[in-house]
């Protein structure tokens, strides 16, 4: 799939490249304009609130189920009927007042707990990958681009080495071939990996071009030492991308999460994650699509917002940085 | 000067505006121009005083959203009224126009021959490859860049600034224009470079009696090849006149303003170094 | 220009080795006995150690890797005396689950994904231009606002969500669309043509949303241009100047996007086809890790790889041809 930064990268060819980095890079509107531009968007605060509502659901999933009284582990045998298979009671996948969101078919468990449960799981991973992916690609590409040479050279193999790798069968590869342990940790590094790289390349391209101007220059001058220099003058003109870049990499991540739990090497059931839930929804879809549409709802949703966050954060950078 | 034969180009009351949040905001106000045949007026002022502008009005580039107004009279036709096709035809035609950044006034894509081609071709009915490719290299040649016929198919990143800008002027050149306007085109070069292109703008006009409007901020470059100036400010003109006499003689005093910031190499280094005067760096 | 290839070319290889040996030496550390596996339900260690010895399986890790190479290039034997299997080059391995060298597998199903392929890159190039095109053209206008927010939808769905819904909402409800069944070409054209109908939708999807919004931006940046304004000055008819100074400029970069994305397609639309029922590289890998064929996984990662490698390269030398300013050796 397109890498999500690929706006990021627009360029009418190599030179166009630092070229655009650096106006990317140039002169960050303040944080509090940004926040006041973006409290006026409906579309901005609309994702916010979602996103908000999921972190919610995360956090204090344990107290929520205790509220709608059915844990995500536990097995309702009154809501299904037997003699079809497993086929929820009542119409809508068996929405009921005790199940708000119906119940699995075959199991009986409460919909509404796993799809609390799968939002710890999807948020946790997503949120995970991303600090981490930040953490490398930011530090790689900072050093690939401001010290050049042989550093550039052995960072940029092992990003196009990285790059080159088909991902998604690797990382099935992978997670399916190790033992089952610690499955989460797992898929956040597994994910990181593949993902770092992708940052590191922005990331370096805009350091690039920012270490030719005149205050590194100054800077360097002055007797700062490198990581000086690397932390305290570039490192702050690049605050705005990482920021966008950072909240195009969640939607990617979550998405990356759902779509290996829905092939079977995600979060190992009984735990709940939403693109499980899809993948098990599939042989029911015909008598019971909700239990496919609710987490592929709540899945889009959550995508969704973040994708229409960071477009709306970017839009609000590049227009203060026209003026 | 000014016999029988008319202006070849009469601005009156030129006005643009463009819309703001409170409403319109002139740009341009009420703005008179006159060039002879074969004249060269200077129009000069800061950044900000509608002086690209009343290029891009006399050529009919405004933006969208710009409102124009006012009677802009060229050669006896009247450019305000005319259809847009009428005036393409005009366009790169018969008022040819150089901008100030050549690298990226120009495509990155296409060969510099095939760029001077492309307006020829356009204006010229019926004319071959071959011939344009001819008239090309001629245009090269006239503005001296060397090896035309070779570099005809280079592209505009293998030229250096200053030959950047002189395939811009062979570019204007190639339809024979009755008037050339040129918005700043010797800003981005070096000062040795400025002197060239000037030069060159200078022989061509002498050559085929074309028409000069020389839009500019440098005082400078204006008093070397110009007859006539107009001083802008604020989208207004302040004063004009005949190039030596508004030098030596400023009515206004922005004028005079414009006038001592330039630096002289016989003013008195004590009365440079007095605080208060404009345009001084402490 | 013959240096530069050089170069590209042997840093290709240099990558290609690379994905070769790192993906050998995971699978080597990670999976389970080969020999196990093959040995089957009635083993005895005896047997497990004479499937060892006979496969090569005892060696060190370095020895078995060069023999996997050698396979690469001149082809290689599994096994000692009549029982020996030859695989041919380029050998990438020996399924023992199937009883067929990996390369062919992988040969049989190759058409698949390239249709898949092939037909999602045609509706999204068309349809992400189009939308791209017009949506600069009309910037600010509601036509832009609404496929903004399309493409935003589009980008986020995932693909098995939008093909499970198609799949509900196509063949089940409104039957517009027959349940895909594989059918060979020749034996009814019109099945095997509706069966690519959806994977193709789905997959170009996510793709098209992107190709819609690089090329609004690139289209709208263009459109500020300089050179677009000498085009202008210059009295050029609008056609020309759009197609000559605009469209060239800002369709150039989606170019090579595209080659890196197509190329990336080729080894396989793992998900898309898996939900599809397609027999396509895809599904392959899909399959192979379900039933821990490890040879199988291994060849597949390594085509892919091997097309996202070779695409790099492909793009980087389109590049220098479409973009003056990107050539080499001038």
């Amino acid at each position: 799939m397109t890498s999500p930064f690929t706006e990021l990268e627009r360029a009418g060819g190599s030179g166009a490249e630092s070229a655009q980095a650096a106006a990317l890079g140039s002169g960050t509107p303040s944080r509090g304009r940004v926040l006041r531009v973006l409290r006026r968007d409906v579309g901005a605060m609309l994702a916010l609130s979602y996103i908000v509502l999921i972190i919610l659901m995360a956090v204090f999933a344990p107290l929520i189920v205790s509220v709608s009284g059915w844990g995500p582990l536990e097995f309702d045998q009154s809501a299904i009927d037997p003699n079809l298979g497993g086929v929820p009671l009542g119409p809508w996948g068996g929405i009921s007042s005790t199940h708000w969101f119906g119940v699995e078919p075959g199991s009986g468990r409460d919909v509404f707990a796993r799809i609390v449960y799968g939002a710890r799981v999807s948020m946790t991973i997503a949120l995970a990958a991303t600090t981490l992916t930040t953490l490398l690609g930011v530090t790689f590409g900072l050093l690939a681009g401001y010290f050049g040479g042989r550093t550039d050279q052995l960072i940029s193999r092992v990003m196009d080495f990285l790059m080159a790798f088909p991902a998604l069968i690797f990382m099935i590869a992978v997670l399916s071939a190790l033992p089952a342990g610690n499955r989460s940790t797992l898929l956040v590094v597994v994910i990181s990996v593949f993902g770092w790289p992708y940052l590191a390349r922005i990331v370096r391209g805009q350091a690039m071009s920012t270490a030719q101007r005149e205050f590194v220059e100054a800077a360097r001058a002055s007797g700062a030492s490198g990581t000086a220099i690397v932390f305290r003058e570039i490192l702050p003109n690049l605050r705005s991308t990482i920021i966008v870049m950072v909240t195009l990499a969640v939607p990617g991540y979550i998405g990356t999460e759902a779509g290996l739990s829905f092939l079977g090497v995600g979060v190992i059931p009984p735990q709940p994650s939403w693109g499980q839930m899809i993948a098990s929804s599939v042989t029911w879809y015909s008598v019971d699509p909700m239990y496919f549409a609710i987490p592929g709802l709540f899945l889009f949703l959550l995508v969704m917002s973040f994708t229409v966050l960071g477009d709306r954060v970017r839009a609000v950078i590049d227009s203060g940085e026209a003026r | 000067m000014n016999g029988p034969a008319q202006n070849l180009l009469e601005v009156s009351d030129l006005t643009v505006s463009f819309p703001t949040a409170t409403g319109h905001t002139d740009v341009v106000s009420h703005l008179d121009l006159t060039l002879e045949k074969g004249g060269a007026l200077g129009i000069v002022g800061e950044s900000g005083s509608g002086k690209s502008l009343t290029s891009l009005a006399i050529m009919g580039l405004l933006p969208g959203k710009a409102r124009r107004s006012g009677s802009i009279r060229f050669a006896g036709d009247e450019l305000t009224t005319m259809s847009e096709s009428a005036l393409r035809r005009v366009r790169g035609d018969r008022i040819a126009m150089i901008f100030q950044d050549p690298l990226s006034s120009l495509n990155p894509y296409y060969t510099v021959g095939a760029q001077i081609q492309e307006a020829y071709r356009s204006h010229r009915k019926g004319v071959s490859r071959r011939q344009a490719r001819q008239v090309s290299i001629e245009a090269m040649e006239r503005v001296h860049i060397k090896d035309a016929a070779r570099r005809v198919d280079d592209y505009p990143h293998q030229f250096s600034g200053g030959m950047r800008q002189r395939v811009m002027i062979a570019m204007a050149l190639s339809t024979e224009p009755e008037l050339l306007i040129a918005d700043e085109p010797t800003t981005a070069l070096d000062v040795t470079v400025q002197a060239q292109i000037l030069e060159l703008l200078e022989e061509i006009r002498r050559e085929t009696g074309s028409g000069l409007i020389l839009i500019t901020h440098d005082l400078a470059v204006v008093s070397e090849i110009t007859d006539h100036i107009v001083v802008m400010r604020y989208g207004e003109c302040v004063e004009r006149g005949p190039v030596e006499a508004v030098f030596s003689d400023p009515q206004h005093a922005y004028t005079r303003d414009l006038l001592d910031a330039v630096p002289r190499i016989d003013d008195d280094i004590a009365a440079l170094r007095t605080p208060g005067r404009a345009g001084e760096a402490t | 220009m013959a240096r530069y290839l050089v170069n590209r070319v042997a840093a290709m290889a240099g990558i290609l080795l690379l994905v070769c040996l790192f993906t050998y030496a995971v699978f080597f550390l990670f999976s389970p006995d080969p020999a196990v596996q093959i040995c089957g339900k009635t083993c005895t260690p005896e047997r497990i150690d004479q499937i060892r010895d006979n496969l090569g399986l005892d060696q060190p890790f370095w020895s078995q890797f060069l023999t996997f190479l050698k396979g690469i290039f001149v082809g290689r034997s599994y096994g000692d005396g009549v029982s020996a299997v030859q695989c041919s080059a380029p050998c990438l391995g020996y399924s023992f689950q199937s009883s067929q060298p990996v390369t062919d597998m992988m040969l049989q199903r190759l058409p698949v994904s390239a249709t898949v392929a092939i037909g999602a890159a045609v509706l999204w190039l068309l349809g992400g231009v189009s939308a791209g095109l017009l949506s600069a053209v009309r910037e600010g206008t509601w036509v832009d606002k609404t496929l903004t927010g399309l493409t935003l939808g589009g980008m986020s769905i995932p693909n098995y969500v939008l093909a499970l819904v198609l799949q509900y909402v196509l063949v089940v409800r409104l039957q517009w669309l027959p349940f895909p069944q594989a059918v060979p070409f020749s034996d009814d054209p019109v099945q095997w043509f509706l069966n690519f109908v959806m994977p193709w939708i789905v997959l170009a999807v996510g793709y098209a949303a992107a190709y819609t919004r690089l090329t609004r931006a690139n289209v709208i940046d263009t459109l500020q241009e300089n050179f677009l304004r000498t085009a202008r000055a210059k009295g050029l008819a609008p056609r020309l100047v759009w197609r000559r100074h605009a469209l060239r400029p800002a369709l150039t970069p989606v170019v090579t996007v595209f080659g890196m994305d197509f190329a990336g397609l080729l080894g396989g639309a793992l998900i898309t086809e898996t939900v599809f029922g397609l027999n396509g590289v895809g599904k392959l890998a899909a399959d192979s890790i379900a039933k821990n064929d490890q040879p199988v996984i291994m060849g597949v990662t390594l085509l892919a790889a091997f097309f996202v490698v070779i695409g790099n390269v492909v793009v980087d030398l389109v590049y220098t041809v479409i973009d003056p300013r990107v050539r080499v050796g001038t």
